[in-house]
């Protein structure tokens, strides 16, 4: 039984590599002998002008082992960029460590019933655990309900899984307007039966007025994993492609628009969908050529494609221009100051494929509407491992990183 | 996307890089000062260093309201904040940057009530909504954004409120500048003058720094290609052995400034005798503060303010990062002790300063890329 009870934490992570870097040592050189200092500590990297020197350090800084150094938990540890990721190393991980966790994808594989301990001849199945706390509760294009179904369905398809069962936990604040709350079931249920899913379970809390923000929705969902093979971060290769299966960023400019603080209108509606049939097609299309699957929530596309570098020590290139993202999208992240690559989406999904099934993986996913806008962003390379690179489209290089801080606060 | 596609146009960028390699000298170095954070933002977020010869190099300035404000300021408004019924409010830079005790969203985390606001507007909207709170604007900024924090003070006299007030951090940009000029490790070539405080100032005040210190320079756009083309109009004017300022941004900036936005500032503030400036310790009259007349939305007069003054970090740079003296990769504690997520310095922290842009953007060898984004 032990096996079915480990949970995901968070919504997706890295390998254990995503970092804090360390304090000041006392031992740090002064400024008179560092770069000496730096040199041999790469020793053999004679060749390195001073700056890549630098750099290497860095590196190797940002290789170290995560360590929470806030005293408190700040709106940056919900973000799901870097913070997320230090604290999901440092405290729960190291908490719950056990090898099906430690695989940091967006859900656990777990097999059960099986005949021995390899789980020859069980069933594989997929779980998954997700909370919704968006602000505001109704957006344009869905509610915490469908995204709350939707998300944790999405969970279970990017680990190839055929979604099954969903549990459906709901903490709600005293005064919460009843007819709010069965807008958002009748959605939740819409949702369940658009992806194929029976809520099966449940729980309902009730805390005092000023204890919650209206209603917090938490989901977990179990799916089957019918076909062999494992996606993961980590399988990544240099010549891989990357594909996004549509426009991105709609969801979170959405709901941030959709606060109205910021007196800004724009004609543009979340994504929120379930994307196990675009999954079931893509897969089906190019059974072996899929070597990952994430939907591209908190955080965005970026990163995932940081995730992907650093698990699979690979370089990630891509190209801004061919990065689908609608105009209005565009506009209001110049506006805010945000890059639509760290924008949520909760409709749409990064995959890395194989160079050879690229061409086959995109016809599959333009064949549904949900993924008609697909494209090609970018490609895999080996060097400089770890490090994600955007060719912009004025022409220039540049890194792209983990997201630190929050820009955008309880958007899913 | 109209109005801002057509500056970033890769093709005719190739064409001005041409241009500008074809004005470089032959075994001379160009080192050109950008003075404002906004531009080195753009540089680093189009990589625009990629259309550079490698004889000029760009030199990140002062110019990064966030980056300037002295720890000891922090220290002050988490003092006001912590008074009860206050609300502070203030823009999202801020709110990362640390204090000799921490930063705002540690304050907020330890519960203080501090706000992410977009405009000083949003602030005042604050005040009219919680009548029974006191409402404080953290305000900083150069002459960029002095006006709509006076704008802002205006409309809460007329509207006779009592719960607001800001607590005033503004600064102006030719005295840093002249700390700049004054500095004797540095030797540029020109400046590209920043944009967005000229559409306040014009462009002549910087009259001296062509005339008195016999620098070109050029006020420019935040664009990549308005940084291009300024780049090519300060080689112009060397090969040409002129030295002017230029107006590259004339689609916004105005070059007697906006004499509206001038006079607003001068009817609520006035500068100050003194004030520190992260990194660059204390430079006379170089920022404003509240006037008598406004003293009931001043926050410092309102509150009990301790005044004290933190010194820096042994370990940080900002200083010299700010003068233009390091590049950021230089400083002893980047990117290893000083990350954006757990920064030592301002310069790491608003997406403005120098070493932000460099660690979030730059932090790679252009040599060993080339050869893995090449098409």
């Amino acid at each position: 039984m032990s096996e079915r009870s480990e949970l995901t934490i968070g919504h997706s992570s890295s390998a254990s590599e995503a970092s804090t870097p360390s304090d000041v040592t006392p031992a740090a050189p002064s400024r008179a002998n560092w770069a000496e200092q730096a040199v041999a500590d790469h020793a053999g990297a004679e060749h390195l002008t001073r700056e890549e020197q630098v750099l290497a350090r860095i590196e190797k800084a940002r290789r170290k082992k995560s360590r929470v150094k806030e005293e408190r938990i700040t709106l940056s540890h919900g973000a799901g960029g870097k913070a997320t990721h230090t604290l999901i190393d440092a405290v729960f991980l190291d908490a719950f460590r056990n090898p099906v966790l430690e695989a940091m994808e967006d859900g656990a594989s777990v097999t059960i019933g099986g005949a021995d301990e390899s789980g020859a001849g069980g069933v594989r199945l997929a779980f998954t655990t997700d909370s919704y706390v968006v602000h505001p509760l109704f957006f344009p294009g869905g509610d915490i309900g469908d995204l709350a179904v939707n998300g944790t369905v999405n969970d279970l398809a990017m680990c190839g899984a055929r979604p099954l069962y969903l549990s459906a936990g709901f903490i709600l604040e005293e005064g919460f307007p009843v007819a709010d709350l069965q807008r958002i079931v009748d959605s939740m249920a819409k949702a369940a039966t658009a992806a194929g899913v029976q809520i099966v379970t449940g729980d309902t809390k009730v805390v005092e007025r000023g204890k919650c923000d209206g209603c917090y929705i938490n989901t977990a969902g179990v799916g089957v994993l019918e076909r062999p093979g494992l996606l993961s971060a980590a399988t990544a290769k240099p010549g891989d492609k990357i594909i996004v299966s549509g426009e991105i960023g709609d969801h979170g400019v959405t709901v941030m628009l959709a606060r109205g603080e910021l007196d800004i209108e724009a004609d543009v509606v979340s994504d929120t969908a379930p994307l196990h049939e675009l999954v079931a097609d893509l897969l089906d299309a190019v059974p072996d050529g899929v070597r990952l699957l994430r939907d591209a929530t908190r955080g965005g596309v970026a990163t995932i494609l940081n995730e992907v570098a650093v698990a699979s020590q690979v370089a990630v290139i891509v190209d801004e221009a061919s990065v689908p993202v609608q105009e209005v999208v565009t506009g209001a992240s110049e506006l805010l100051g945000i890059d639509p690559l760290y924008v949520a989406c909760e409709g749409r999904l990064v995959t890395i494929v194989d160079p050879a099934h690229a061409d086959a993986a995109l016809a599959a996913l333009r064949s549904r509407p949900l993924g008609e806008k697909a494209a090609v962003i970018g490609e895999l390379k080996d060097d400089p491992p770890g490090l994600v690179l955007l060719r912009t489209s004025f022409g220039g290089t540049r890194i792209v990183d983990m997201l630190v801080g929050d820009p955008l606060p309880r958007i899913c | 996307m109209r109005f801002v596609d057509e500056f970033r146009d890769a093709a005719t960028a190739r064409a001005l890089a041409t241009k500008i390699a074809g004005l470089c000298e032959p075994g001379r170095q160009y080192k050109f000062m950008e003075v404002c954070g906004g531009h080195t933002h753009t540089i680093y977020k189009h990589g625009l260093e990629d259309y550079l010869p490698e004889t000029v190099s760009l030199v990140h300035g002062p110019g990064c309201p966030v980056c300037v404000i002295p720890m000891g300021r922090v220290d002050d408004a988490i003092a006001i904040a912590e008074h009860p019924d206050v609300i502070m409010t203030s823009f999202g830079d801020m709110m990362r940057v640390p204090g000799g005790r921490g930063s705002f969203f540690d304050s907020k985390a330890a519960g203080t009530d501090i706000r992410m606001v977009y405009s000083p507007l949003d602030s005042l909207k604050i005040a009219r909504n919680n009548p029974d709170k006191q409402v404080v604007f953290m305000a900083i900024g150069f002459e960029t954004t002095a006006p709509s924090t006076a704008m802002t003070v205006l409309r809460a006299a007329q509207e006779k409120l009592d719960n607001f007030s800001i607590f005033c951090n503004h600064v102006t940009i030719i005295p840093a500048i002249k700390a700049i000029l004054d500095s004797p490790d540095l030797r540029l070539d020109g400046f590209i003058g920043p944009g967005h405080v000229s559409t306040v100032i014009g462009c002549k005040p910087y009259d001296f720094i062509s005339a008195q210190e016999g620098k070109p320079l050029v006020c420019a756009g935040f664009e990549p290609l308005d940084i291009l083309q300024s780049v090519y109009q300060l080689l112009l004017q060397l090969k040409e052995g002129r030295c002017e300022v230029e107006n590259q941004y004339s689609r916004v900036v105005p070059w007697d400034g906006n004499p509206k936005a001038l006079e607003v500032i001068g009817e609520v503030m006035e500068l100050r005798p003194y004030f520190e400036w992260r990194g660059l310790g204390f430079i006379s009259h170089s920022a404003l503060q509240v006037r008598e007349k406004y003293a009931s939305f001043d926050a410092e007069k309102i509150f009990n303010v301790p005044g004290v003054r933190v010194a820096d970090p042994k370990a940080c740079q900002c200083g010299e990062v700010l003068k233009g003296v390091l590049k950021p990769w230089e400083c002893k504690v980047f990117g290893t002790a000083c990350t954006p997520e757990t920064p030592i310095g301002t310069c790491m922290v608003s997406s403005e300063g120098a070493c932000a842009a460099y660690y979030n953007f730059g932090r790679f060898s252009r040599e060993r890329v080339k050869e893995a984004t090449h098409t």
